[in-house]
């Protein structure tokens, strides 16, 4: 490897059989750079009209990409007779040439689309998402109805192993998140309350917060973001492994098989986690009120006891059904209809947890509105 | 066609035009798969043969004509009549499409405890015998993803013969095994069409594994979209005077420049 690089030069000569150009100097692209092509051009057409372009490469030095770059540039404006140039670089400069059958046939799309179109494209995906997922809700309860009459192919050892994943694995997390919110609820509520010398108050605060919304919600955004990002994620695995098709081919369905144990796991899981979240989000108040207020326990279980009515707890239960339906058909549905690629995996996981958390919200303020309607 | 097909037939397809989206892939395919043949779907990266197995084996609509099983009208049947059909069928994926969250043993067993009313001793029985068929005894046990690209294709093969299927399909049985495993594979293919007196249909652009064992085929074309010859691979490499089949054959770049082969990634 000589250290020495001659900077890469061209000139132009003019004979009587036409346009020659002259390389001189080592064209290695990492080191010397690119020549740009047009200045050659400009200086071309400068000199008046010219059939062909040819080279002349008796001082061409070491030369890599940066050479066939550069005669690439001026092929597409020139008619060049390459016979001057290297062999290799001839060689390299044909393999380059792409048919132009071959390129169209690979980009099909369209590059650039209007703002109109993209609104009504996007229109109408969402609006095929929605019919989806209403089609996989009338699933959900004709193939739910079948299952528990005892036609489903639903598999049990799938429904123990996801209850397991879903439910016993997510006892920390839920106990961390309910007991902190428990906690926080006592301590705003404190500050406010001994303003007026009416500390008890804190026990329904809390009890009647947690009972009739925070243990529902926050349970389950725990799981919207633990088990359905999960869920998402693995059946948009599965698809890009060709394993639904698999499932598909030998004629066992997909909505039995994949996502009735899906649904019936968070179903079940999640009132049952909501009833643990409701008793460790009480003991984080409870603590707290004890610790920082100068309630005893006895007065704050006493008070608890006294300000959540059955009703309270019904209504959060009946959430936490919905919600457990809600992230278990929400995700399934986002995996299921997933690409084939490793992206598409964890778009899928991203949209699902989005998705879910969002179906959330948005379901409780049905609920909100609902019970107000009801007035209980 | 006004005869009824006769019985050696076992798989017809007529007038086949299948889309992906809105995109035509193949139109205007018809061709016969006989009983007890091993039929080859071939051609190019990216001209359909994978599409045109999907639509065999219930997986994608076509946009117009008929597959038939043995007479019977394959996409017009209802959803349960076909899901019927395919138990007939043993599907090996390209690269297994094994159940990931299964042991081996497991993934042949599904089949056989989702559509069967066998006890547990009988299906572990058969689990047994089916791996040990491919070669895999020990490795019922085993996940998935401990074994290697050619164990899993064999694993594959056998959860595909689990119901004891007439007809087989491979989608590329050979794509990325070294030639001592894939020829192995071929024999496998062999022994299992004489053993068990099943219809194999293959997708496939390996031209070794071609000519060692299929005795009937199609070919189509990329560019045409619609297939250009009919018959065994051996008889198209000697016989055949399109210019693609011949370059394709025997393994030359065709004389002219047909844009064959730009989309790579679709089979």
């Amino acid at each position: 490897m000589n250290a020495k690089l001659a900077a890469p030069h061209w000139t132009i000569q003019r004979r009587a059989t036409g346009v020659i150009l002259v390389l001189t100097g080592d064209w290695i692209a990492l080191e010397t750079g690119i020549r740009d092509a047009a200045s050659v051009q400009s200086l071309l057409s400068e000199a008046g009209p010219f059939t062909r372009l040819e080279f002349e490469t008796s001082g061409l030095g070491r030369w890599d990409s940066a050479l066939i770059v550069f005669v690439q540039q001026l092929q597409r404006q020139n008619q060049l007779d390459e016979s001057g140039l290297p062999a290799a670089a001839r060689r390299l400069l044909a393999l380059a040439v792409e048919p132009e059958a071959a390129q169209a046939s690979v980009s099909q799309t369209e590059s650039r689309i209007s703002i109109p179109d993209w609104t009504g494209r996007r229109a109408i995906a969402y609006w095929n998402a929605t019919i989806g997922l209403t089609e996989l809700l009338g699933l959900a309860v004709l193939r739910g109805s079948a299952a528990l009459a005892g036609n489903a192919r639903t598999r049990t050892v799938d429904v123990l192993n996801l209850m397991r994943e879903s439910g016993a694995r997510a006892l920390a997390i839920v106990a961390i998140v309910n007991g902190l919110v428990g906690a926080i609820l006592a301590f705003v509520g404190a500050v406010q309350l001994r303003r007026f010398g009416a500390e008890i108050y804190v026990a329904d605060l809390v009890g009647i917060a947690v009972v009739r919304e925070l243990a529902a919600i926050m349970t389950a955004i725990v799981m919207a973001g633990r088990t359905g990002g999960a869920f998402a994620a693995q059946l948009a695995t599965m698809q890009g492994n060709e394993e639904i098709d698999a499932l598909q081919a030998l004629g066992i369905p997909v909505f039995d098989y994949l996502v009735m144990p899906r649904i019936a796991a968070l179903v079940t899981m999640l009132p049952l986690l909501y009833v643990y979240a409701c008793l460790i989000g009480l003991v984080g108040g409870g603590i707290v009120s004890a610790v920082a207020l100068d309630v005893s326990v006895a007065t704050y279980l006493e008070e608890t006891r006294r300000a959540i009515a059955i009703q309270q707890f019904i209504i959060g239960l009946t959430k936490s059904v919905a919600f457990g339906a809600l992230v278990a058909l929400v995700s399934c549905h986002i995996g299921l209809r997933a690409g084939r690629s490793a992206a598409d995996v964890g778009r899928a996981a991203t949209s699902a947890v989005v998705a879910g958390i969002i179906g959330i919200i948005a379901l409780d303020a049905v609920f909100a509105v609902c019970t107000n309607a009801l007035g209980v | 066609m006004t005869a009824a097909p006769m019985e050696q037939d076992r798989l017809m397809a007529k007038g086949l035009t299948l889309a992906v989206g809105e995109r035509i892939i193949q139109r205007e395919l018809s061709f016969t798969v006989r009983q007890g043949s091993i039929f080859a779907i071939m051609g190019g990266s990216g001209c359909g043969k994978s599409t045109l197995l999907r639509s065999m084996i219930g997986l994608l609509p076509p946009v117009a004509g008929t597959v038939s099983v043995e007479g019977e009208d394959y996409w017009a049947a209802s959803e349960t009549r076909r899901s019927e059909i395919s138990r007939r069928f043993g599907i090996v994926f390209q690269n297994g499409a094994l159940w990931s969250s299964m042991t081996v043993g497991d993934n042949v067993a599904l089949p056989l405890q989702m559509f069967t009313r066998l006890d547990a001793a009988a299906i572990d029985a058969l689990v047994q015998l089916k791996l040990s068929l491919v070669g895999l005894g020990r490795a019922v046990d085993a996940m998935p993803a401990e074994l290697s690209g050619g164990m899993r294709k064999r694993a594959g093969i056998a959860r595909a013969l689990a119901l004891d299927p007439d007809t087989l399909f491979f989608d590329e049985p050979s794509a990325g095994l070294d030639p001592v495993t894939s020829k192995r594979l071929d024999d496998l293919i062999l022994e299992l069409r004489d053993g068990l007196g099943a219809t194999i249909v293959i997708v496939s652009h390996e031209l070794a594994s071609l000519f060692a064992i299929c005795d009937d085929g199609i070919f189509l074309d990329a560019t045409a979209r619609r297939a250009i010859a009919h018959g065994a691979p051996r008889m198209l490499r000697d016989a055949c005077d399109h210019p693609t089949v011949r370059a394709f054959m025997n393994r030359e770049r065709p004389e002219q420049s047909t844009g064959a082969g730009a989309s790579d990634g679709q089979s």
